[in-house]
């Protein structure tokens, strides 16, 4: 008993001390921000592996999403007669949740998990402590790149994932569901709002894409030096990063949409 | 850092396709039209209730959207909704007179606000109230208002 | 062959950068105003003093003194895990003592701010055990690295640079390779073309022959006290191959359990009186640091566990 408490106490103290850090971490790199104005190269290199990388899975992932979703909903809303209506329902599932969320899920597997696994290497290395014998600081050359790169390109992700979405879902409302499509964007435009909706789903995936992108570099750069360290620290990234856009979701919805009723 | 001009090439075309995402879902999928031509008039009406009405629904006139709710007050003197809506500066010639409704879009649509042109001379400016109005249809009621009505038309028989 | 390797790099440190013109500002002032410097001068480079540092309440080191002498190429030898890397960053400040001081070139490392940190770190190169070169940059760019990071030279300037570092460890045929495609050895050689790049006056080595085949031993033993030589540095190695280290040393500390066991040079050591210094130099099995991990008798061991059962 006395035991169990102590573990529980021990790994309680655990959370706070990595909770600490992370924190430290973020204000340590963010010191290093300013520089990367006189040296944007370097953030352009990560949105290259960030950003571009990431582009196919989350446009091949936004185009089915969006056919899935208009299909699924049709066969609901043809039973109310309400099927005019598909398109800002499609439009507003996209761009307030799916957009936001399904890309920031993506991204922490595919980009996240790169990121904390490279970071990690370099780490395990000694690649990032030769630099610093370099007098080259890691925080500034190696992280604070990724994490701005990580969290621009995550909203551009997004908004592609949710554009494509909409054509999916128009593609398969006009020509397989028989729809019209002036009412599908018509109705669409009378209902979705620029502020409202899609502001705020902009706003979510800048949250996001920092945050993934924050913990994927936390990840690598905290993992212990080793081949088996690597390994926790991608998986941590993945399992940290989406239980943290999932929950940052719920939040964030609340405070936009919550007083909408 | 000698940077490879194939990486800058593809960062430039996600920007690029990026931010045409973001420039769609702002022009078509929503309407960014009745932000950027904002400089419609406001008028504003007195409802005894206004149902399932919401701030930006649309204002329509013989089905046509001519603009949008734009803010649902409460009037403790007069225990009234006071809805304000601002209307297209294109549709500058509402006769004075006009009548509004709260409709609903369907069995089971959103409400919006329906204009009813009247004969008047003069035209609807900035500010001005439409005088003539008639609330929501709420359900509840107008069951109650029918069941009402059919049994008193059984007690007459 | 010898001769000729070492006067090239001569040739090369001593008039290559005024032939190329550069500006004196932005290059650290080059090696041999420092080697007639260190001539002048016999004072230590570095100076430690009542050094202790311990992990999770383990010590490491307990009241170390150790001074590295101008000029000449100092060893810091002792069995694995006495913490011999760790001496070696905490010079870098990489790490932090619980209590004493380092001084390199005057300046007490552990107060340092970051700033005068950073620039005493240029001045200081480290060649890491693995070598540590940056994966994602061929053989050319790690070297231009540092050089990029820390001055505007124009580019034509760098790769003239670069290839003379190459040049010296004798890697210019291999800048266009990536790090994946090296052998070892001659990572090892392009880490330590990279830590000379900017012309540093101290260079500090983790275990420079650590599983290294005899032919890149000799060729990184011989590097090593050639470019101490001809470019006027001060060298630190940290080793536990004693013969490799013994034959270039200047000067040699020997550490065990957080304490300098014994120094002097290498004559002096191998003449030693003491019991563990002979065992540590010669590599005897068995001696004051005994054969076996402390434990019960083991007759009485084994006869525990047949009564027991």
């Amino acid at each position: 008993m006395i035991t169990q408490l102590q573990h529980l106490g021990a790994w309680a103290l655990k959370r706070f001390e990595r909770l600490g850090r992370s924190h430290l971490f973020l204000f340590h790199v963010s010191a290093g921000l300013g520089e990367l104005l006189t040296r944007p190269g370097l953030v352009i290199q990560q949105i290259f592996a960030i950003g571009v990388l990431s582009l196919p899975i989350i446009l091949v992932a936004g185009l089915f999403v969006g056919m899935v979703l208009a299909l699924q909903l049709y066969n609901t809303m043809v039973n109310f007669g309400a099927e005019q209506s598909l398109g800002p329902v499609v439009a507003l599932s996209l761009v307030r949740e799916l957009g936001p969320v399904v890309t920031a899920l993506l991204f922490a597997g595919r980009a996240g998990s790169a990121l904390a696994a490279e970071i990690g290497l370099m780490k395990a290395t000694e690649q990032l402590s030769s630099m610093e014998m370099m007098a080259v600081d890691p925080m500034r050359r190696i992280i604070a790149p990724r994490l701005v790169g990580g969290a621009l390109s995550l909203p551009l992700l997004a908004a592609m994932f949710s554009a494509i979405g909409v054509s999916g879902g128009f593609m398969v409302a006009t020509g397989l569901l028989g729809v019209d499509s002036n009412a599908y964007w018509s109705q669409m435009q009378a209902n979705v709002d620029l502020f409202d909706d899609i502001a705020n789903g902009v706003i979510k995936s800048i949250v996001f894409g920092v945050v993934v992108t924050w913990i994927a570099v936390f990840e690598g750069y905290d993992a212990a030096p080793t081949s088996e360290g690597v390994a926790r620290a991608t998986t941590r990234t993945v399992v940290n990063g989406s239980l943290a856009v999932l929950g940052l979701d719920f939040i964030l919805t609340a405070l936009m949409f919550g007083d909408n009723g | 850092m000698r940077q490879s001009r194939a990486v800058e090439i593809w960062v430039g075309v996600f920007v690029a396709l990026g931010f045409s995402a973001l420039l769609m879902l702002a022009m078509k999928v929503s309407s960014i039209t009745s932000y950027i031509d904002n400089k419609g008039y406001q008028i504003s009406a007195a409802f005894e209730n206004i149902g399932g009405l919401t701030v930006r629904a649309p204002v329509r006139i013989a089905g046509v959207r001519i603009g949008r709710v734009s803010d649902i007050r409460f009037d403790s003197d007069t225990f009234q909704a006071i809805v304000s809506m601002r209307i297209d500066a294109q549709y500058n010639h509402l006769p004075l007179d006009s009548s509004a409704s709260i409709l609903t879009d369907g069995l089971l649509g959103e409400n919006y606000i329906g204009l009813e042109p009247g004969g008047d001379e003069e035209s609807l400016k900035e500010g001005d109230r439409i005088e003539i109005t008639q609330s929501a249809l709420v359900l509840e009621k107008l069951i109650g208002q029918f069941l009402f009505s059919r049994s008193q038309g059984g007690a007459s028989k | 062959m010898k001769r000729e390797h070492s006067i090239q790099i001569k040739v090369l440190s001593a008039s290559g950068y005024f032939e190329h013109g550069v500006n004196l500002r932005t290059m650290p002032d080059s090696g041999w105003l420092r080697m007639v410097g260190s001539m002048l001068d016999g004072s230590s480079l570095v100076e430690i003093r009542g050094l202790r540092f311990g992990y999770s309440g383990r010590m490491i080191f307990n009241e170390v003194d150790i001074d590295i002498q101008r000029g000449k190429v100092t060893a810091i030898m002792g069995p694995s895990g006495t913490g011999k890397t760790t001496l070696l960053r905490l010079i870098g400040g990489q790490e932090y003592p619980s209590s004493g001081t380092i001084r390199v070139d005057g300046a007490n490392v552990p107060e340092l701010s970051r700033n005068n940190l950073y620039q005493l770190r240029k001045r200081m190169g480290m060649l890491f055990q693995s070598g540590a070169l940056l994966t994602d940059l061929n053989v050319f760019d790690n070297v231009a690295f540092p050089l990029r990071e820390h001055t505007d030279l124009p580019e034509m300037m760098i790769r003239d640079l670069v290839l003379i570092k190459l040049q010296a460890v004798g890697l210019r045929g291999a800048r266009d390779l990536m790090p994946s495609a090296l052998s070892g050895g001659m990572a090892r050689r392009v880490a330590l073309a990279r830590a000379i790049a900017l012309d540093p006056m101290m260079m500090m080595y983790d275990e420079p022959f650590s599983g290294q085949d005899p032919i890149s031993m000799g060729v990184l033993v011989k590097l090593i006290r050639e470019l101490n030589d001809a470019l006027g540095m001060t060298t630190i190695i940290v080793s536990h191959d004693v013969n490799e280290t013994a034959s270039i040393a200047d000067y040699l500390y020997l550490l065990s359990e957080g304490k300098v066991v014994e120094h002097g040079t290498p004559e002096r050591l191998r003449q030693s009186g003491s019991e563990w210094t002979r065992q540590f130099l010669e590599g005897l099995p068995d001696g004051p640091v005994p054969f076996h991990y402390p434990a019960p008798d083991f007759a009485e061991e084994l006869l525990q566990v047949s009564a027991s059962q």
